[in-house]
């Protein structure tokens, strides 16, 4: 699959470098000749430098012979234009256009064939949908969603006052009293999937647990984690995350506060968020979050432009004993160190936005028997996969005990109609199903009937 | 400053005048009014003379027209169409003195309808309805009906500043891209309200004639009867279609508007109509409550009870029972009714519900970043963020306006009324309502006053009308300097 990326960024070369190691096609376009140059040093990609919006780079860029353009330059009017004359030349190429502004998210949701986009992503926006996610579910270091919804994949901290800590797989089901499942465990920076009765947790011990959505309630009280609903808000910093997050929780009714130091931005805020409490502040001022109000706040969302701030505010705010935390970074290259840390839960958009053009090529790849969505959990060192069951799909309707996967693979959840299973050895899917597969080899899985030896 | 321009506005409003009083001096011909007709003649003499030398020296006029020219045209404007218009009633001899003369048109075209004329019943027909219809021309603005005819200025924009001087309200904004459209537009909704006012009345079996004199006295928020009782005399009916249409003409016109291009919501959720709605509707319960046992039956205390709150909320002034009788409580209301005024953007005076509106949310706003000094927060209104100018120009309003409240109240007591006499003297001039409480209540008029009270007040009631600034500006030093 030909695959071509405008506007060599943070974005782009992530998606560079994940596209280029699941070998695709991929050609590089961006105005800067440095950048460019550093790509195709450490990539296996071609180059055109260029106006990725202008006609004549796209058609030397080989848009003709593509199948897939990304549009991630920091511009979205640039975006834009570059989707829609590459649509405009070659009709069959699937676009995605990061957009970001949100005065544009109407039009191009109402506008999407005018302009030529397949798909649009706005990476704040989708951090803040992410956020407010957790938010719901205070307890619950990330939530993934399959099935439309019906299915999830939580991530959870053994600590040292947890129930967990010590038990053994086996013992798990007489504690939490809902049936879930533990598809993978992340420990010391390496992630296994647990498959005998035997294994037992140790403190520190990151679990990636599958459940249907309407158990998570049952799973957080039995296993300690007091659900008590959000309902006041911090958040750190005034940017577009906030903005969107505020927006979002003011709509269900959360009080918000935002704390921002630049003054005009305030006003802007103030006028856009009629139901938040805007303060003009330095957020590095810790007196200030405690005249503010923090420790009556049942979750504090660090979200400033500087990863430093963001995690000294988080770990104070940690220490300090705020119920939830969520920490926004930037750049999260270093998970290890990141993970050591006491940040709670770590939201990054370019990760997320990553993971998303990710899941749409991989669903792209071939359309029939091909997952419908592909999340990367642990850190990345686990693929989750949401496949659909068809006439293709062998070993429909038989017990799972008879048959024989693969060692790494687990089969987490198989969802019929409105019901979510956690299978077992007698459970069975059969045409129409939805079934979520995680697997600790990455990129081995292409269509359900690869999951068999 | 640009004086040939002004002259030419001025002319030109002479012009329009002269052929609005027309009309009644047909009416007074055609009554066979000998001495009514003199004096509209005399009157149409002079201002064409007047209008056609302005004309004449003021040719071509350099285009600068800016804020300060803007404000101090429409003062100047209202100033010498006072002037001139209250000449019928001198020369006729129907209203002796001339102070009282200029009294009762300033008080015809700034709305207000406070008379000092003892029996209005004797005045002759011509003269009864150029003092209506003077309500009617000054309730929409005189400046404004001249956008709406003549394509003045050419593109340029500074018919803005005539707008922002003339109409009510602490944000004046056009409805279309164009000022004649817009001024148009305005008229138009104007003269269809007029007209309906007027069918409904005639349906309800007045003479045209009066019909026509109370449908102008209500369209512009004016007030002035043509019988010795107001509207005490008229049936149930007519006095129920009256409270209807004195309220309606105390609503933001560009609600009408939006009811034209069907913007039903925008309509339905405009907090300054909800408020003003609400205010009417709780003082009517609060005076009902009140009046137990004032009138007969529960339906004539409601009719009566609404009829006066909308007459003094519209700031109108029209009456059908002598509430100078009722409890103190109601009496009371009606007094806070005459400061809040109506709609900005409508024919009525007052402070403005819109002024009331942003003042209270200014307040709020305030009190919160007392509590916490580092909280950032705007006022907004129907959902839109208020420029901190025009919050701050809302609060110079009111200082000003209490201002000249207090200078005002000084200057009168000088008479030696009462002290509820004299308040509610200015109170009821200053916000353009007309007959006030105790000695200038309902059944009395202003004539008790001295020619000193009287100029004063017939100042108070143009400063009223033109929201304080324009006539504030002739009294400022920088206004008249060269540069």
């Amino acid at each position: 699959m030909n695959i071509i990326i405008a506007g060599d960024g943070k974005v782009g070369s992530t998606l560079t470098r994940q596209l280029t190691q699941e070998g695709y096609n991929v050609t590089v376009i961006d105005s800067d000749a440095k950048v460019l140059q550093s790509s195709v040093e450490r990539y296996d990609v071609i180059s055109v430098h260029g106006n990725c919006a202008a006609m004549r780079v796209l058609q030397q860029a080989g848009v003709m012979e593509a199948d897939l353009l990304i549009a991630a330059t920091s511009e979205d009017e640039i975006n834009l234009l570059c989707c829609t004359t590459a649509h405009g030349l070659n009709p069959k190429l699937h676009t995605i256009a990061r957009i970001r502004n949100p005065e544009y998210t109407e039009q191009i949701y109402k506008m999407r064939d005018i302009f030529g986009l397949s798909m649009a992503i706005n990476p704040e926006k989708q951090a803040a949908a992410e956020i407010e996610r957790l938010l719901k579910y205070p307890g619950f270091l990330r939530r993934d969603v399959f099935a439309k919804g019906r299915t999830e994949i939580v991530e959870l901290r053994v600590d040292k006052n947890s129930k967990l800590l010590g038990v053994r797989l086996a013992d798990m089901p007489g504690i939490i009293k809902c049936r879930v499942l533990i598809c993978a465990v992340l420990r010391n920076g390496s992630a296994l999937v647990p498959n005998s009765g035997d294994f037992t947790f140790q403190e520190n011990d990151r679990i990636f647990v599958t459940a249907p959505t309407k158990d998570l309630t049952i799973l957080l009280k039995n296993l300690g984690i007091i659900t008590r609903r959000v309902r006041q808000v911090m958040v750190c910093g005034g940017g577009r995350v906030s903005f969107y997050l505020a927006s979002a929780l003011e709509h269900s009714g959360i009080s918000v506060q935002i704390i921002e130091k630049d003054y005009d931005r305030c006003l802007d805020l103030s006028g856009m968020l009629p139901n938040t409490a805007i303060i003009h502040g330095d957020c590095s001022d810790l007196e200030l979050l405690e005249s503010e109000g923090v420790s009556q706040c049942d979750a504090l969302v660090t979200m400033t432009g500087e990863d430093e701030l963001n995690m000294i505010i988080s770990l104070w705010a940690g220490s300090a004993g705020v119920p939830q935390v969520i920490t926004k970074l930037g750049h999260a290259s270093n998970r290890s160190i990141i993970d050591s840390l006491n940040l709670g839960s770590v939201v990054c958009p370019k990760e997320l936005c990553v993971n998303n053009i990710l899941r749409y090529v991989r669903a792209m790849q071939n359309q029939t028997g091909a997952a419908v969505s592909v999340h990367t959990i642990a850190d990345g060192q686990v693929e989750a996969m949401e496949f659909l069951v068809d006439e293709n799909t062998k070993h429909c309707g038989t017990q799972l005990k008879y048959l024989n996967p693969k060692s790494n693979v687990l089969l987490a959840s198989i969802t019929h109609g409105p019901k979510t299973e956690i299978p077992n050895g007698e459970s069975m899917y059969h045409l129409g199903d939805t079934v979520v597969v995680v697997t600790t080899d990455r990129g081995a899985i292409r269509q359900l009937n690869d999951i068999f030896a | 400053m640009n004086y040939k321009m002004m002259g030419r506005f001025i002319s030109q409003i002479l012009f329009i005048e002269g052929t609005l009083m027309l009309p009644p001096l047909c009416i007074s011909l055609y009554c066979g009014e000998a001495m009514a007709v003199k004096g509209f003649v005399c009157t149409l003499i002079l201002i064409f003379a007047l209008a056609g030398i302005g004309y004449l020296l003021c040719r071509g006029a350099p285009s600068a027209f800016y804020a300060k020219e803007g404000l101090v045209c429409v003062a100047v404007c209202w100033i010498v169409m006072s002037l001139v218009g209250c000449l019928p009633f001198y020369i006729s001899r129907e209203i002796p003195k001339y102070v009282d003369a200029l009294f009762e048109i300033v008080s015809g075209f700034t709305t207000t309808g406070a008379s000092v004329v003892p029996e209005v019943e004797k005045l002759s027909k011509g003269i009864i309805y150029w003092r209506s219809f003077s309500h009617w021309i000054g309730g929409m603005g005189v400046l404004v009906f001249l956008l709406a005819l003549a394509p003045s200025g050419k593109g340029t924009g500074f018919t803005m500043h005539l707008l922002r001087a003339e109409s009510p309200g602490p944000d004046v904004g056009k409805l279309v891209p164009k000022m004649q459209n817009t001024a148009a537009i305005l008229y138009i909704i104007y003269v269809v309200l007029t007209v309906l006012n007027v069918i409904f009345l005639v349906l309800g079996d007045m003479p045209l004639f009066e019909a026509l004199c109370h449908a102008f006295g209500t369209a512009g928020t004016g007030g002035f009867g043509i019988k010795n009782d107001s509207l005490a005399g008229y049936s149930p009916y007519l006095q129920n279609v009256t409270t209807v249409f004195m309220i309606l003409f105390g609503v933001n016109f560009s609600c009408y508007y939006l009811l034209l291009l069907r913007q039903w919501l925008g309509v339905f959720k405009d907090e300054e109509l909800r408020l003003y709605l609400g205010i009417i509707l709780g003082s009517i319960v609060l005076i009902v409550l009140n009046l137990r046992g004032y009138y007969d039956t529960l339906g004539e205390t409601v009719r009566h009870a609404a009829f006066q709150v909308g007459s003094i909320i519209t700031t109108t002034g029209y009456t059908t029972t002598n509430y100078d009788l009722w409890p103190t409580f109601s009496k009371t209301i009606l007094l806070c009714l005459m400061v809040i005024g109506a709609c900005a953007g409508s024919t009525g005076g007052g402070l403005k519900v819109a002024r009331l509106l942003l003042l209270l949310k200014g307040l709020r706003r305030n009190i919160r970043q007392m509590l916490n000094p580092r909280k950032v927060e705007v006022v907004r209104n129907n959902g839109k963020v208020v420029d901190e100018k025009v919050l701050a120009n809302t609060n110079a309003y009111l200082a000003a306006y209490m201002l000249i409240l207090f200078i005002l109240f000084t200057i009168i007591s000088l008479d030696g009324y009462s002290v509820g006499t004299n308040l509610s003297a200015v109170l009821c001039t200053f916000n353009n309502i007309g007959p006030g409480l105790e000695a200038v209540g309902p059944i009395c008029n202003f004539s008790i006053y001295s020619d000193l009270s009287t100029l004063a007040l017939t100042w108070g009631m143009l400063a009223g009308r033109l929201e304080i600034f324009p006539m504030l500006v002739l009294f400022s030093k920088s206004t008249w300097s060269r540069n």
